[in-house]
């Protein structure tokens, strides 16, 4: 991250844009609207100030268990999301050929009747299945809801296989549960908290920012494992700059230790847990001697670390993290992890994982929906039997290869999968392959450079969306709702779902005259009017997570945590995780890794005046070693190179003694090129442009990102 | 009398830089202003690299360069040790921002030196914000006060000592790094 020791950048364009607006009109009295937060995927409480018509004021809701009064960085960036002036302000129907950004303004009734005739044409020509969406935010819900109407079982979301679908799988084969979002962790009473390449406090998730403070200022001792010194590495007791690749072996070297010198939760293991017998011959061999040479870190590390793990069960918290897409066997790591806490006792614990809770409400009433015969094409329920959602990858290889059966149209929202989804080249092909594409989205990201209409969507402060049923530590229902109208000619993204389901003959199942309709619908279940949800913004029902009683019944086939997995053995693959090599970097090569900034999500927020105006762009991490050896300086502009001959950049090199000289690190969501998006456009380099390869999770198709090796060129 | 101060806590601080959006919200600036920024300082102590992140922003020095340097007046003490400016009477003549060694103030939009005010002595945004909470404000001169004692029973630093300035945001040291 950029941290200069100078204020904002001062004057430019915008500032000088800002200044004219800045003459108020006399003040008509302010209002406090409270919603939700879209600016990334967490939903913390807000509070919008809206001062005549506009919002002036963001605050985290004090109320929300998620904000608790307080906001991240990104989210007061809400309100230059709202006025960025890149903003996708009406309709449009492309003119060009795809790629060119080409448009042509369109009302709302020509773009959605145009929509309407190509997804209608592809349905009578080859079936609702060959309609596919990538979705994501939000957006989302509206958009499956109509995809699903609609016919098609190919409707994902970047969130599952590429980010954290192979933890919660790890997490459910062994918990019966999944990790879930938030995540069900006790951060802030653990009394070890060991944090593996999840790089909390550059993560910004509020609760968790907020609970990792707590376990710090309560003496929480830290274990990170990273090969870069991340911010959670500054405040660690142990720091394993650890080779990339090799985590599984320092995973079974600290269970190994837990076993051979009997430092595990016998009691918690004996009542909940079975496969100890084969876990212990599984790790025999798994010696910290023998992971410290694989994973190039301090055997005294690995075992002292692990004692102290010991020590502080069962409020020993083995973080699963977010990010799992690594390596693809990032299942049996997340195996490896969900085992660990099993040993330390800290699943069903204070200070490790307390099973989520969550209110009951109930769906809106609507006629069922005939689902579709078919499989999806991205080879779930067939190839990848553990996954528990669609993958968006296979969603783009199902569209490049046209098997089991051609995709011929997309709905892309609230996405840009040639930033979100790895190989952009193969997403290029795919693209080639549609007869349509719409996309529905706030900026012109680059993937609406190819669609055939660009549907605009107002930003959360201008919208509905539907309740945030919360699962956490404490239940609750929030409220999202507009501040203000809707900007220019966008539409909140329920209404654009609607109108499509209208004029695709699913009436049906859009009856809501209005979102509000809708919501008190839902709410009428719940006991609440939506005027008294309005008011209130967020309500807290459904009790608070508890530790587990003795007699606590594991949502597996055995019903006790299963550190032996029979259903992995079943379906062929390790029950027991094994440390397998993965190819190193060869020389003059270096792994690409990479990760966040609290100043940003995903490659969402790079346009955003006020997030770009203090990082404007990523820089690429390079060991000062390495960095010396070709005559790189900090702030050198370089180009990277992967094994393909793929290139990103330039972006500025930081040389660090942060980070390992076998990687490179670089922050997600830079180096937009959509001409549309001046502020992030040109800007540091796109890691999605080197990700060319990726390995798939065969337990349930996640995809690996971290596989790919580059030179580091000086330009 | 009462003495204004800030008082964070490097221990806690995680960089996030949410003091820097808070306060360009709270105090309505824009989207390319702030008067608080984080400044990431890397280190080494033999085998051990050590990281801190210093949310920056006006002193409020207790001898302040601005107010000493200011030819209208412009810049002066407030209450409580707060270093204030009297836009009406700023020339933007930005004498007090080569005087100011913190590179604290910025000359605003309507022409005027500006800076952070401490929120007016009110408790300021970014204290209030912190997803840390790792940042504390109160009155120096109350005993009773988090700040003061804080103070008392943990390490600091002030920016620039050298300076002579005698700031009034300090630093709690990282235990932690200490030990190691």
């Amino acid at each position: 991250m950029m941290y200069r020791r100078t204020f904002l950048e001062i004057g430019g364009a915008a500032a000088a844009a800002a200044a004219v607006g800045c003459g108020r009109k006399p003040s008509t009295g302010t209002r406090t609207v409270k919603t939700y937060c879209e600016m990334c995927f967490w939903k913390c409480g807000v509070l919008a100030t809206v001062r005549d018509g506009d919002v002036v004021g963001l605050a985290g809701n004090p109320d929300h268990p998620l904000s608790r009064g307080r906001l991240c960085a990104r989210g007061f960036g809400g309100i230059a999301a709202l006025h960025d002036p890149d903003r996708l302000k009406t309709p449009l129907i492309r003119q060009g050929a795809r790629g060119e950004e080409r448009f042509q303004t369109a009302s709302w009734s020509a773009a959605l009747d145009h929509s309407a005739e190509a997804l209608d044409r592809v349905r009578r020509e080859r079936g609702p299945e060959a309609v596919a969406g990538i979705i994501h935010g939000q957006t989302a819900p509206h958009l499956h809801h109509l995809l699903h109407a609609f016919g098609t079982p190919n409707i994902a979301e970047p969130a599952y296989a590429e980010c954290r679908g192979p933890r919660d799988a790890g997490f459910q084969l062994t918990f019966g549960i999944p990790v879930g979002s938030p995540e069900c962790t006790d951060i802030a009473n653990a009394r070890v908290l060991v944090l593996l390449g999840y790089h909390l406090g550059e993560n910004m998730h509020n609760t968790q920012a907020q609970d990792f403070a707590a376990a710090l200022s309560k003496g929480a001792k830290v274990i990170v494992v990273d090969p870069r010194f991340s911010t959670a590495a500054s405040k660690s007791d142990w720091y394993l700059p650890i080779r990339p690749g090799t985590d599984i072996a320092l995973l079974l070297a600290w269970i190994h230790i837990l076993l051979a010198e009997n430092l595990y939760d016998r009691e918690y293991v004996d009542r909940y847990a079975i496969g100890l017998k084969e876990l212990r011959e599984s790790v025999a061999e798994a010696t910290p001697q023998w992971a410290a040479g694989v994973a190039d870190v301090f055997e005294d590390d690995i075992i002292s670390s692990a004692h102290a793990m010991a020590a502080a069960k069962p409020a020993a918290l083995v973080h699963p993290g977010r990010h799992a897409g690594w390596y693809g066997d990032d299942v049996q790591r997340s195996r490896a992890i969900a085992i660990l806490n099993a040993l330390l006792g800290s699943w069903g614990r204070n200070g490790g994982f307390l099973p989520p809770v969550s209110p009951t409400v109930p769906k809106y009433p609507l006629p069922p929906i005939r689902e579709s015969s078919k499989p999806s094409v991205d080879g779930t329920g067939t190839t990848y039997r553990f996954a528990t959602m669609k993958r968006a990858t296979g969603m783009v290889e199902g569209t490049e290869s046209a098997k089991p059966y051609p995709v011929k149209a997309w709905i892309v929202g609230g996405s840009n999968p040639l930033q979100s989804i790895p190989n952009t080249a193969q997403t290029h092909r795919a693209i080639n392959r549609l007869d349509f594409l719409m996309v529905v989205d706030i900026l012109p990201a680059e993937i609406a450079s190819y669609a055939d209409v660009v549907l605009p969507e107002c930003t959360y402060l201008e919208r509905y969306d539907d309740l945030h049923v919360g699962a956490f530590r404490e239940g609750f229902v929030a409220l999202r709702q507009p501040a203000i109208e809707p900007m220019y000619d966008s539409k909140p993204g329920w209404w654009i779902a609607r109108e499509l389901g209208r004029r695709l003959g699913l009436s049906a199942w859009f009856p809501w005259a209005n979102y509000e309709d809708y919501l008190g619908k839902r709410l009428e279940g719940f006991g609440v009017t939506i005027d008294e949800m309005k008011q209130r913004g967020v309500i807290l029902a459904g009790g608070k997570s508890a530790e587990i009683p003795l007699d606590y019944n594991f949502e597996t086939p055995s019903g006790k945590i299963e550190l032996y997995s029979k259903q992995l053995a079943d379906a062929g693959f390790d029950p027991i995780p094994r440390y397998t090599a993965h190819p190193q970097p060869g020389p003059g090569q270096f792994r690409l890794v990479f990760g966040r900034s609290p100043l940003h999500t995903f490659g969402r927020t790079q346009n955003n005046p006020a997030l770009a105006g203090i990082q404007p762009e990523n820089e690429v991490w390079i060991n000062s070693r390495a960095a010396a050896e070709r005559g790189i300086e900090p702030g050198s502009r370089v180009l990277l190179v992967n094994q393909d001959g793929a290139s990103a950049g330039p972006a500025r090199a930081r040389v660090t003694e942060r980070i390992r000289p076998d990687c490179v690190y670089m922050v997600h969501g830079f180096g937009h090129s959509a001409r549309g998006m001046r502020f992030a456009r040109g800007k540091g380099a796109s890691d999605s442009d080197l990700v060319t390869r990726y390995a798939v999770d065969p337990i349930m198709g996640g995809t690996g990102k971290f596989v790919n090796f580059v030179r580091v060129e000086k330009v | 009398m009462a003495r204004y101060a800030m008082v964070i806590d490097l221990e806690l601080c995680l960089g996030c830089a949410a003091c820097v959006t808070a306060c360009q919200v709270k105090n309505e600036l824009g989207p390319r202003r702030s008067r608080a920024r984080v400044a990431e300082v890397a280190s080494r102590k033999g085998a051990r690299l050590h990281l801190n992140f210093y949310s920056e922003r006006c002193n409020h020095c207790a001898d302040a360069p601005c107010v000493r340097n200011c030819p209208t007046g412009a810049s002066h003490y407030a209450e409580a040790g707060l270093v204030s400016i009297n836009r009406s009477r700023c020339t933007g003549c930005q004498a007090c921002i080569a005087a100011c060694p913190y590179s604290a103030r910025y000359i605003s939009a309507e022409g005027y030196a500006d800076k952070c005010d401490f929120c007016g002595g009110r408790e300021p945004a970014c204290v209030a914000n912190c997803p840390s909470s790792a940042m504390y404000f109160g009155d120096l001169d109350s005993p009773a006060s988090e700040v003061a004692r804080l103070l008392k029973t943990r390490k600091s630093r002030v920016p620039r000592p050298e300076s002579g300035t005698r700031p009034h945001v300090f630093y709690l040291t990282s235990r932690k790094q200490e030990r190691a």
